[in-house]
This record gives C-alpha cells, sequence and structure tokens, in this order.
C-alpha cells in the first residue's frame, strides 16, 4: 500500500472493477481498489441465476461468471486491491482528495489521490422505509437477503411467501424458493405495472401461476413472533389503500423487493450533492460529481437494471477520471438536459456540448408505441420509436452532433402512433 | 434449584432489575427470574425513554413523589453503570391562553412535587433554546432536570451488574404457579415458584415486578384485588440525517390520559416522535396503525412544524402497564411476603431507582435482614462505540483501538457505524438473539433496518455461540430467522 495515488475507487463491484481497468487501459498507473467485503464482484456474487453479460458477451453468465470474467482482467492488469477494507471518510482538498481507510490489515491509514470514483452500489429499501403498520414479527426481510441465506448459506427464510413490491430480486426470489418447495402465494405491487423487467414476470411468475396483485399493497403485518399474516388492500392512485377488496393472507415470511437505494452517505460526507429523483450524486457528462476529481458510476449513480450497462457506465467513467488526471478533460460548455412528457429522470443533467454524450433516463410510467425525442433549443435533432417503455427498464442512447448555438436540450415522450 | 433464596423477583423489566441492582448490595440471595430470553424484552424496551422532571403527576401520588426521586439518582447511575443519560431538559409548550392557564397549573403542582428549578418562559426564551418551534406558541414551561437515556442500555447495566454482585438471573422461564414451600403452612413461611417448563424456584419473598402481568402473578397467590390494563404508545423513529431538530424534549400541554405526544431527542442521536395513549383489549397488541402514525405526526407537526413523516425510519408500540386506580400499586399484600412493584405504567422508567429503594425498604421492614456486602462492585464498564467519533473525523482513538482490538477494523453496521467488537461485546455479555445484540449494540437501528447487517450479525453469531442458524432468533423462540436448511439435492 502507498501513500499516494492517482485514482482510488471505492467499492470493487462490476462498476468498481469495470472503472479500475479502464484507467489502467487509458494510462493510469497508480491505481487503488477498495472493497469492503473479503471478495470482488459486488451483489454479483449472490447471483446465481442466468441472464447476465447478453450484452456485453453476448452469453448468458451467471453473477459470478459475470464478475469472474473482470476480477481475472483486473488481476493480469495487476491493479492493487486492499480487500476487507472500507472507505470511512473522503476530504477533498485544495489540490486532490484524502481518504480514510479503515481495514484490519492497515489499521487506519491516510490515502491521497487525485480522483475518487465512487463505485459504492445501492441498498434495498426495507420495511421502515414503506411505513406499513402492524406488528414487528421475525420473517420479513429484504428479497436481497432472503437471496443470500439461499444462495450463500443454504437455507429456507420461509414456507408460505408474499413478496411485496415486484422488482427483479423479489421476481427472482418467487421463482428461485418455488423451486425449493416454498409456495409463494403472490407479488403485491403497488403500481399498476410490474416494477422488475417484463422477461422476469413471465419465467418467474407466469410461468408457476403466481399471481401478482398490482395497484395494490400490504397494508398491516399481523403475527408477534413470526409473521402470521398480512392484510393486503386494493390501492388508488389518488386516495390510497381502498377497505373494498381488502383481503388476508397467511404467510410465514415476508419478502421486500420495493426498489434500491443508491448508497451515498460516503458522497454525502465529501460533500457531494446528490439528486433527490436517483438518490445519487448530480453529475456532468464526464460523470464527475459536484465536487472536482471525484466521480461516480454504477448503482450509487443510479439503479441499473442490467450489469452489462453499469460495465459500460463505468468504463466511461474510467476513461474521464483518466482525462481528468491527465488534465486533458475536455471542457467547452455546458448546458442542461431537462425531462419532458414521462421521463422520470435523465442522466447526466447537464452536459458539455464539446462530445457526443451517452444519456440513461427511465420513463415514469409504461407506455407502447411512443417516440422518445431529443429537442435542442425546442427543435428535435434526434426520435426513436419505441414499441414498449417500462420504469423498470432503463433507455440508453447517444447524444451527437449537438448544434452549437443550443442553450438547453430537453428528452421527451410524445406522439403516440399505434 | 435447591437452595431457597430470599428474594425471588418477577420480571426482569427496569423495575426488577433496580430492584435486583439495589438487592445485591447486601448479603442476600436473590434470584431474577423472566419469561423472556433476554431482560428488558417488555415495556421497558419500547418506550420514550425520558427521565421525567415529575411534575405531571398529581402531588401525593407515588407516581409523583418517585418519578422525583429517581430522577435524581439518575446521574450517580449513570456513571457507575456506564450508560447513555444526558439531562436535556423538557419545554411543555402552550399555544394559548387557555394552555397556558394549564402550564402554570402544571408548574405548581411540579412545585408541589418537589421538582427543581422549573421556569415558565417567554417565546422568546423559547425560541432561543429551541429555533424550530412553531412561531405560534405563547408560553413554556422549561424543566432543566429532565434527562434522556438509552432505556434498555439502562435496564441491560442493572441486570448485568446485579449479576455480577451476585444476583441469579433465570432467562426464558415463565413463571406459572406459585406455592407455599413443601414445609410451609402458608405462603409466608416460604413459597416455591414454577415455571412452565418445569423448574422450581423456592424463596422467601417475592417481588412482584411483572409489568403487563402483574396481576395475573398477584392472582396465583390468591390476590385479585387489582388488574392491569394496557396502554399503547406507538412511536417513530426519524432519519439521522433529518438531524437535531430539538435539543430538549418537547411537549404540548397534556390531557388526562398521557402527557401528549411528544417530540424527542434520542441519546443516539436520531429524532423520535410520539407516543400515542391509546387503551386496547389485548396485552400482546403491539401493532402500530395507520391512525396512530397520522395523530403523531399531526400533533409533532404543530410543536416543531420541521417535522415530515417521509423521514421515518422505523416505528414501534409499547404497552404501559395501568393498575386499577391510575397509580403505582407498590408494598405488601394480604400474602405475607408477596410484595408488588405493579402497574408501573409511565413514568416508571424515571421512577425505577425509586421504586428500587422503597421496595429495599419494605424488605427491611417485613424483617429481611439486609447487611451491606463490603465487596459490592458498582462499576460496570461500557465498551467504547466508534460512531460518535467516525461522524465528528476524530479519526486518532478509533487508531487507538483498532491497534488494541482489531475487531474494531469490521464496520458490522454500517448505518450507525458499529464495529464487530461492539457485536461481539453484546454477544459475550449475554445478548444472543437479534433484537438483543441489537439493543446492546445499536447494531440494525439505522436507516436500513438491517438490510445489511442481518447476515453479518448471524454469521459474528454462530461463530460466537456455535448456534445453528435455524436457532438464532429475533427474540426467543417462535421467533427463528430461518425455516430449516434447503432440501438437499436441489439445485438450479
Ligand atoms: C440483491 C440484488 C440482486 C440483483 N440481481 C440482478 C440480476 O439478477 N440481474 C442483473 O442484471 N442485475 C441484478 N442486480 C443489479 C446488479 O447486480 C447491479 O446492477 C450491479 O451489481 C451494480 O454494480 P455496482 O458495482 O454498482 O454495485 P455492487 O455490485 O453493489 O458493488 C458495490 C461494491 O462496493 C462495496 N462498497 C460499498 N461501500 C463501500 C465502502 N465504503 N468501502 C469499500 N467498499 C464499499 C460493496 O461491498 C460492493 O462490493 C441486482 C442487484 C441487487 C442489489
Ligand atoms: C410508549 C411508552 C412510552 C413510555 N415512556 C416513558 C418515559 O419516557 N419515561 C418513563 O419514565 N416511563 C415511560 N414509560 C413507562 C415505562 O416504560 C414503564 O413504566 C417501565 O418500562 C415498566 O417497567 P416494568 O419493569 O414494570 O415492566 P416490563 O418492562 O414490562 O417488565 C416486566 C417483565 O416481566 C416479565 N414477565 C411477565 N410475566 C412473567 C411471568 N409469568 N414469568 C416471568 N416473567 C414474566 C415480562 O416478560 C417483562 O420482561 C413509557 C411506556 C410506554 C409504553
Amino acid at each position: 500500500m502507498k501513500r499516494f495515488y492517482d485514482a482510488v475507487i471505492i467499492g470493487a463491484g462490476p462498476a468498481g472493477l469495470a472503472a479500475a481497468l479502464s484507467l489502467k487501459r487509458n494510462g493510469i498507473e497508480k491505481i487503488l481498489l477498495v472493497e469492503r467485503e473479503g471478495y470482488c464482484g459486488g451483489v454479483l456474487t449472490q447471483c446465481i441465476h442466468n441472464g447476465f453479460g447478453l450484452h456485453k458477451f453476448r452469453k448468458e453468465l451467471t453473477g459470478p461468471e459475470y464478475a469472474e470474467r473482470y476480477i481475472e482482467l483486473v488481476e493480469k492488469e495487476r491493479i492493487e486491491i486492499l480487500k476487507k477494507t472500507i472507505a470511512l471518510d473522503i476530504i477533498p482538498l485544495e489540490e486532490g482528495l484524502t481518504l480514510y481507510l479503515l481495514s484490519e490489515e492497515h489499521g487506519l491509514p491516510e490515502v491521497s489521490a487525485r480522483a475518487v470514483i465512487l463505485a459504492m452500489g445501492c441498498r434495498e429499501r426495507n420495511r421502515g422505509n414503506l411505513n406499513i403498520p402492524g406488528t414487528r414479527p421475525e420473517g420479513i426481510m429484504t428479497a436481497g437477503l432472503a437471496q443470500k441465506l439461499v444462495n450463500i448459506e443454504g437455507y429456507m427464510p420461509g414456507k408460505e411467501i408474499v413478496i411485496l413490491g415486484s422488482g427483479d430480486i423479489g421476481l427472482i426470489m418467487a421463482r428461485r424458493l418455488t423451486w425449493e418447495g416454498a409456495r409463494v402465494k403472490c407479488v403485491v405491487e403497488l403500481q399498476p405495472y410490474p416494477g422488475g423487467l417484463m422477461r422476469n414476470v413471465v419465467q418467474c411468475l407466469n410461468d408457476f401461476n403466481i399471481p401478482l396483485y398490482l395497484s395494490h399493497t400490504v397494508t398491516r403485518i399481523m403475527g408477534n413472533r413470526r409473521i402470521e399474516a398480512v392484510e393486503i388492500s386494493p390501492t388508488d392512485e389518488t386516495a390510497g389503500p381502498k377497505e373494498r377488496g381488502r383481503f388476508i393472507e397467511s404467510c410465514d415470511t415476508l419478502l421486500l423487493s420495493v426498489g434500491l437505494v443508491p448508497e451515498n452517505e460516503l458522497s454525502l460526507k465529501a460533500g457531494v450533492m446528490l439528486d433527490p429523483v436517483t438518490g445519487g450524486p448530480v453529475v456532468d457528462s464526464n460523470l464527475m460529481t459536484s465536487v472536482p476529481g471525484i466521480f461516480a458510476c454504477g448503482n450509487v449513480l443510479h439503479v441499473h437494471d442490467l450489469v452489462d450497462y453499469v460495465s459500460d457506465e463505468a468504463e466511461r467513467c474510467g476513461e474521464k477520471a483518466a482525462l481528468y488526471i491527465m488534465g486533458r478533460l475536455k471542457k467547452k460548455r455546458e448546458i442542461p438536459v431537462r425531462t419532458g412528457n414521462m421521463v422520470r429522470y435523465v442522466l447526466p443533467s447537464r452536459i458539455d456540448i464539446a462530445e457526443p454524450v451517452h444519456l440513461s433516463l427511465r420513463p415514469i410510467a409504461p407506455e407502447e408505441n411512443t417516440h422518445l425525442l431529443l429537442k435542442a433549443n425546442g427543435s428535435v435533432i434526434y426520435k426513436k420509436k419505441y414499441r414498449k417503455i417500462m420504469p423498470g427498464s432503463m433507455i440508453r442512447f447517444e447524444a451527437k452532433n449537438i448544434p452549437e448555438e443550443t442553450e438547453s436540450l430537453e428528452i421527451t415522450f410524445e406522439g403516440k402512433t399505434g | 434449584m435447591g437452595e431457597t433464596f430470599d428474594v425471588a423477583i418477577i420480571g426482569a423489566g427496569v423495575v426488577g432489575g433496580a430492584i435486583a441492582r439495589e438487592l445485591s448490595r447486601y448479603k442476600i440471595t436473590v434470584a431474577l427470574i423472566e419469561k423472556e430470553v433476554d431482560v428488558s424484552f417488555g415495556t421497558s424496551k419500547a418506550n420514550s425513554g425520558i427521565i421525567h422532571a415529575g411534575f405531571h403527576s398529581p402531588p401525593g401520588s407515588l407516581k409523583a413523589r418517585l418519578a422525583v426521586r429517581g430522577n435524581r439518582a439518575f446521574d450517580l447511575l449513570a456513571e457507575e453503570l456506564g450508560f447513555p443519560f444526558e439531562r436535556r431538559g423538557e419545554l411543555t409548550v402552550a399555544f394559548n391562553d387557555e394552555e397556558a392557564e394549564i402550564l402554570r397549573r402544571l408548574y405548581y403542582q411540579g412545585k408541589q412535587n418537589k421538582v427543581q428549578y422549573m421556569e415558565l418562559i417567554g417565546k422568546e426564551r423559547a425560541f432561543q433554546m429551541e429555533p424550530n418551534l412553531n412561531p405560534d406558541i405563547l408560553q413554556a414551561l422549561y424543566a432543566p432536570t429532565a434527562g434522556i437515556i438509552g432505556p434498555y442500555e439502562y435496564c441491560f447495566a442493572l441486570v448485568e451488574n446485579a449479576v455480577e454482585n451476585g444476583v441469579e438471573l433465570i432467562l426464558g422461564e415463565k413463571v406459572k404457579e406459585i406455592n407455599p414451600a413443601k414445609s410451609a403452612r402458608f405462603y409466608g413461611e416460604g413459597f416455591k415458584i414454577k415455571t412452565e417448563k418445569g423448574l422450581s424456584i423456592n424463596s422467601r419473598f417475592i417481588i412482584n415486578a411483572a409489568g403487563l402481568y402483574a396481576d395475573e402473578i398477584a392472582s396465583l397467590v390468591g390476590l385479585n384485588d387489582f388488574r392491569i390494563f394496557p396502554r399503547k404508545g406507538e412511536e417513530y423513529l426519524l432519519d439521522r440525517r433529518v438531524g437535531n431538530l430539538v435539543h430538549r424534549v418537547i411537549f404540548p400541554v397534556p390531557t388526562v390520559k398521557s402527557k401528549g405526544m411528544l417530540v424527542i431527542p434520542t441519546v443516539d442521536g436520531p429524532v423520535m416522535v410520539g407516543p400515542t395513549a391509546d387503551d386496547v383489549e389485548s396485552k400482546e397488541d403491539y401493532g402500530t396503525t395507520r391512525e396512530g402514525l397520522k395523530r403523531v405526526f399531526e400533533h409533532a407537526q404543530k410543536m416543531i412544524p420541521g417535522i415530515r413523516n417521509k423521514d421515518v425510519i422505523t416505528s414501534f408500540a409499547g404497552l404501559r402497564p395501568v393498575a386499577t386506580g391510575n397509580d403505582f400499586i407498590i408494598g405488601t399484600t394480604k400474602v405475607k411476603h408477596f410484595i408488588n412493584a405493579a402497574g408501573i405504567q409511565s413514568p416508571g422508567l424515571t421512577a425505577s431507582p425509586a421504586i428500587a429503594e422503597m421496595i429495599r425498604d419494605i424488605l427491611l421492614h417485613e424483617g429481611l435482614k439486609l447487611e451491606v456486602k463490603r465487596d459490592f462492585n458498582p462499576i460496570r464498564k461500557p465498551i467504547p462505540r466508534i460512531r460518535r467519533l467516525v461522524e465528528e473525523r476524530d479519526f486518532r482513538p478509533v487508531r487507538e483501538l483498532v491497534r488494541e482490538n482489531p475487531l474494531y477494523s469490521r464496520i458490522v453496521c454500517r448505518c450507525e457505524n458499529v464495529t464487530e467488537a461492539e457485536v461481539v461485546d453484546a454477544i459475550r455479555r449475554g445478548h444472543t438473539t437479534m433484537d438483543g445484540i441489537k439493543f446492546a449494540s445499536r447494531a440494525r437501528t439505522g436507516r436500513c433496518q438491517g438490510g445489511f447487517c442481518t447476515a453479518r450479525i448471524i454469521k459474528i453469531l454462530q461463530r460466537e455461540t456455535g448456534l445453528p442458524l435455524e436457532k438464532i432468533t429475533k427474540k426467543g423462540p417462535g421467533s427463528e430467522l430461518v425455516r430449516g436448511r434447503l432440501p438437499k439435492g436441489v439445485t438450479v
């Protein structure tokens, strides 16, 4: 371990790994990758199902297999990795950044870096954030924890299961637990559409006849020691839960798959500005946060549905951070990117017109046969047709040839053609 | 259990715990019997954690007398036992003339109860003290002697110190029968206590500190002169990120049933709001309600407009054991040597040290010889925590801790910065359920509510105790975390 680095990357999940590789390939030598766990790969290590790498490797890999490909490359490049080390604090200085790390091997060392890449991933939203009334028994857990218990530890969280929220992890776990002999009674989703990918709804619920109650939510938890039942109510977008149609479903486990929150405790300490919609840092077209020298990519920036996209984003982030370290980051003129009709967020929300830029966005609600429009000063400069858009599926595209005189860009969905 | 204890205390909440610790000063044998697998799992774990000044209860009541006396005991107790306690003060705010009149009455009531240093203050002073108050307030009653504590840390510390000084702690044994001892013709010559699992414990005196179930324990010796009614209180804990909205406990003017819904700073930092006060049917009704949430926030927002319910990270409900007559029931009974410490509703936490002294005096009066142990050790050392140091970027002492104990380098709970050293300490002090570890170490109390650290704590607990995963519970039998191993041979 050294005292000075060009770049320190926090988190060795798919984002951190890809960012490290890209830094190296773009000419940066003194790189440190810091990982809290005793292993690299992040959340992927517990995702033993298929479906990773379709975009990146044109092949269906499991989570660990996908991670392994990157870990090998990082090791081959001899990038320094500190495992079992947590980044406690980042302090921006006039010149560069100081980091405080905590590890058994090294104690509490202080290191300096010219650039830091945040790649801490995200965490699952839990019961407290939902304010579900009722008792506080055992048997309520996030789908990710259940995934860990089943896949890594080899235990059954329960036998009769209700899943709240139709995020991808919940859907995957519905299938996994059914395979293991549990009875998944239903999946309950507040929105009128599923939260996860359509392919997961089909493969994980429909194929097993597991009912999906859309526009429903859990309104009460019952049982004092172990959960015994939940009350499920239909909901109304404006009025909230309704009494009519309310029913009780007995269960011994309630899995929560109610969304992910980027893990930005550390970013906040460093003074990084967060976007209230994504929960991640506000970044520019170089994926640099509001603190000069601090970059962000992967789930800590905004929640991705596919790891392939995480890797792409992290590679770009590494490339930009390398340019920054070498003092060659291009800057011309920044303009805001606004969200229009049906767009929940677009990232980055400010871009530099110097170069083409990758934009990621999510729609507010599902829609069929619609057009995505990119407008510069009000006139359309890019248009693409979508058969179906879903909040659960992120949309990416490259914005290029932005006219010199553009003051602001707008992303919007328009024009039903169906 | 062959020997005959001098005193058996039934119930290890703050009341039973305080009595046990007080009695452990003397050369007598004491058993503390608790039905749950850990102490403080009853009402003592789910309350507001306020050491009240003592002006709320009517003069002459046990509640008033013991709260004021109990309050004064906390500086020494906290120093000896190393639990968090801060004298922050209470501010009761009035919005109109009618309420201001009630404030004045409370002030005089406090004077009668011998509460010290109270002041009626004007709007300006109140604002200086609490800048986030609603600007529409008229007047406030300031009681600087009030404090806040970690209620379960307090209870754990009491019991730990009592055990250190010789008290026998019997956990997971529910008392279900009380008979005269074998050789005895009537109760007064000794009791034989039987538990549900068949354990029998002999003792000369019984102290009934069974909280919500004190009426049922009394009826085991044929006493049916009081009943305990559960009164529910819902509490909501806010995210640490909200910051220090208040420094002192903020009260509205009280109603007949309760002190009203409050805004409470906690010793751990985050703000809590609550509690409601609703009579319920069942002693097991620990559910929070949509309606309760709404009420709590309406009241809290009236006092501190910056409070929002979207910042809630967790909630819970506690049940106050309210006895017939609405006061504490403490004293001897028609059954010789069977002594009640029952109906200890709010301010029971505050009063607990004084209740313990009162019980000691009763025992003395009833003829139990109390000779002071020379080797009584009043000190319990808590483990140092790193949370505040890390928050304040005071890294040097953290480095020291890590050097001494490398387990300090492993952060288990990232929301509250709890390390493996602290979790292991909790386990070694006897807390082997997920809730016990949570109360003792603060892990799992932050905004992610265990999403991250549960799996880690399970690992540590297994390593330290050798328990298989299927035996690990949230709060004792019936609350197992998993339901067995995966069926063999099934793969993906
Ligand atoms: C439970 C779960 C299941 C998923 N299932 C799928 C799926 O089936 N298919 C799919 O395509 N995608 C899935 N995803 C999404 C996919 O795994 C993520 O998109 C991807 O893992 C994100 O990569 P990341 O590197 O941003 O974050 P992560 O994989 O979360 O990695 C972050 C890393 O940072 C480390 N870290 C965090 N804070 C610190 C710190 N302060 N100091 C040091 N290290 C730190 C963590 O230990 C972790 O290793 C899932 C996500 C979750 C949460
Ligand atoms: C919402 C709420 C807020 C409150 N806020 C405050 C406050 O801010 N300040 C304050 O001073 N007071 C407060 N109180 C009151 C305070 O919490 C109680 O007065 C105090 O905790 C009572 O302690 P206890 O030991 O009598 O009861 P408990 O803690 O309930 O202990 C009784 C024990 O007896 C055990 N037991 C029962 N039956 C048996 C049996 N058959 N065999 C063996 N063991 C048995 C139980 O398991 C339990 O552990 C509040 C109460 C509530 C509900």
